[in-house]
């Protein structure tokens, strides 16, 4: 267990345990949140399409996983969180958000519910103190612990239309109180639904299986100590080899969420932001009996006139890039704060923060690329949606 | 095409292969690799005037945008219209297929040998 107080120092940079296998392959590197994470491996570009068409791996490590004990922990929780994570069942998993008194975004998280007194709130890299600051505050008064796992705890995901055909035959994987040799794993993960987790074993250690990801994908994503890391992530790769695997980086990463309409912190979230001008208004529940922290202000809401996320799609080649200024003729309506060429469809896509007369899908806006306008339509989100079986 | 070695270089990551009064320009395997994948790139009209250390062109990547200096003054000769159509060339040959202007000049400004450029890249 981590000590309570341990705090990662922001000068020195962060490696994964997986560090030494990316640079073996070919890995280059960018700074995130004061960690040397994988940029990309052989091209972004192909590692976006091979997440559409067959599968990519990411190591997520730097994520920030906080477990909350204790009889009280659903109580703590919905006090804590935007969610009624009470009502969250054994193995299911939520998205949620952490918010300030003010009604602004902290966070944002998901909540996997992993025992009736257990849950592990995943935090992104750059928030994982403050979140875990605020949760030891909120629980204070309840019957709890809170504990910063983040650095006992590595997270692979394997995302893509073949992420299921790949986990299911990994040597070593077994379900917890499962077959001792793991003959009921492939069934039993081609079972687990969307937003659900399942604890298991892989060579004898504790793994929890997830259905989650980020990418517009189906996908799992695999939590495991940072010394089991490496050992998952090699076997995960020799059992996708023959279904078109490849290691994937950030950018793919960012260009994937992008295409399929998710919000990242920094970008679409901020604690300037109403969750409600984030298109996130039913994550908040207003309806539960308990009070929780930012309550009143997200009753109130944001001002009338504050400006709310659209999606924005153009033609051409240009992407918008996040910080580009949105005119609705003349008149200066919005900013840009991602936008990307999309890999998938083609187009330039993005998404801004306008001001909500111009929110309406259809409407004709303009995108100031470094000097020149160029014409966006405001679209409704998600740019992409895997077609379901 | 003319090896690494005999190629002229910038600190803003071009190559420049001097033919004659002409200046052939495209930018270093470093600055391909720094990109990632290109997916764009726009390039001067041919017969315009370019000053030099002028932003000429951009090359655009899915993570980042890079401006086309050009790296010596006169008048753009060709442009790479291979490169407009498939940016990818940038990543896949950035010394052969992937060059991206031709330049004619009058004089020639003091460019970074290979020697510099790789000391400069810490390579």
């Amino acid at each position: 267990m981590t000590a309570p107080d341990s705090k990662t120092h922001e000068d020195e940079p962060q490696f994964s345990p997986l560090h030494d296998a990316h640079v073996k392959a070919g890995a280059a590197f960018t700074d995130f949140a004061g960690w040397q994470m994988p940029v990309r491996y052989a091209g972004d570009l192909a590692e976006h399409h091979a997440v559409r068409t067959a599968a990519g791996l990411f190591d997520l490590s730097h994520m920030g996983e906080i477990l909350v004990i204790g009889s009280a922990a659903a109580d703590a929780l919905d006090y804590a969180l935007v969610g009624k994570i009470s009502a969250v069942e054994l193995g299911q998993a939520k998205y949620s958000l952490l918010l300030a008194g003010s009604g602004g975004i902290i966070d944002d998280l998901v909540v996997y519910r992993t025992g009736e007194d257990r849950f592990m709130v995943v935090a992104n890299a750059a928030n994982r103190a403050v979140v875990a600051d605020e949760l030891r505050a909120r629980c204070a008064t309840f019957d709890v612990q809170v504990f910063d796992e983040s650095d006992d705890v590595a997270l692979i995901a394997v995302q893509g239309p073949a992420a299921l055909a790949i986990v299911q035959f990994v040597p070593g994987f077994a379900i917890e109180g499962g077959h001792p040799d793991g003959d009921d794993v492939a069934a039993t993960l081609a079972e687990l639904r969307y937003y659900r987790s399942i604890a298991g074993l892989f060579n004898g250690k504790p793994i929890l299986f997830a259905r989650t990801g980020y990418t517009g994908e189906d996908g799992f994503e695999l939590y495991v100590a940072p010394d089991q890391s490496l050992e998952l992530w090699d076997a995960l790769l020799e059992a996708g080899a023959g279904h078109g695997l490849v290691p994937a980086g950030l950018a793919s990463r960012d260009t994937l969420r992008l295409e399929a309409g998710m919000p990242l912190y920094g970008h679409e979230l901020s604690l300037d932001t109403f969750p409600a001008q984030a298109g996130l208004g039913r994550v908040v529940n207003l309806s539960k009996s308990s009070d929780f922290i930012g309550r009143r202000a997200s009753e109130d809401g944001p001002a009338a006139d504050a400006p709310v996320l659209v999606g924005l799609a153009g033609d051409g080649k240009r992407a918008a890039r996040a910080g580009y200024d949105v005119y609705s003729g003349d008149a200066h309506v919005g900013t840009v704060t991602s936008g990307v060429l999309s890999p998938t469809l083609g187009h330039p896509i993005a998404m801004a923060y306008v001001a909500p007369a111009c929110a309406q899908p259809g409407t004709e806006l303009a995108v100031d690329i470094r000097g020149t306008r160029h014409p966006f339509t405001v679209t409704a989100l998600p740019f992409y949606s895997r077609k379901k079986n | 095409m003319a090896a690494k070695e005999d190629l002229k270089y910038t600190a803003e990551h071009e190559w420049v292969l001097v033919d004659g009064d002409t200046a052939t320009v495209g930018i270093t395997d470093y600055a391909a690799e720094k990109l990632g994948d290109v997916v764009f790139v726009e390039l001067p009209t041919v017969g315009s005037d370019v000053a030099e250390g002028a932003v000429v062109g951009e090359i655009e990547s899915t993570k980042s945008v890079g401006e086309l200096f050009a790296p010596v003054a006169g008048t753009v000769a060709e442009a790479n219209g291979a490169v407009v159509d498939a940016p990818e060339l940038v990543n896949s040959d950035p010394f052969g297929d992937g060059w991206l202007i031709k330049v004619r000049f009058t004089e020639l400004p003091q460019l970074l040998t290979h020697t510099e450029y790789t000391a400069l890249v810490g390579e």
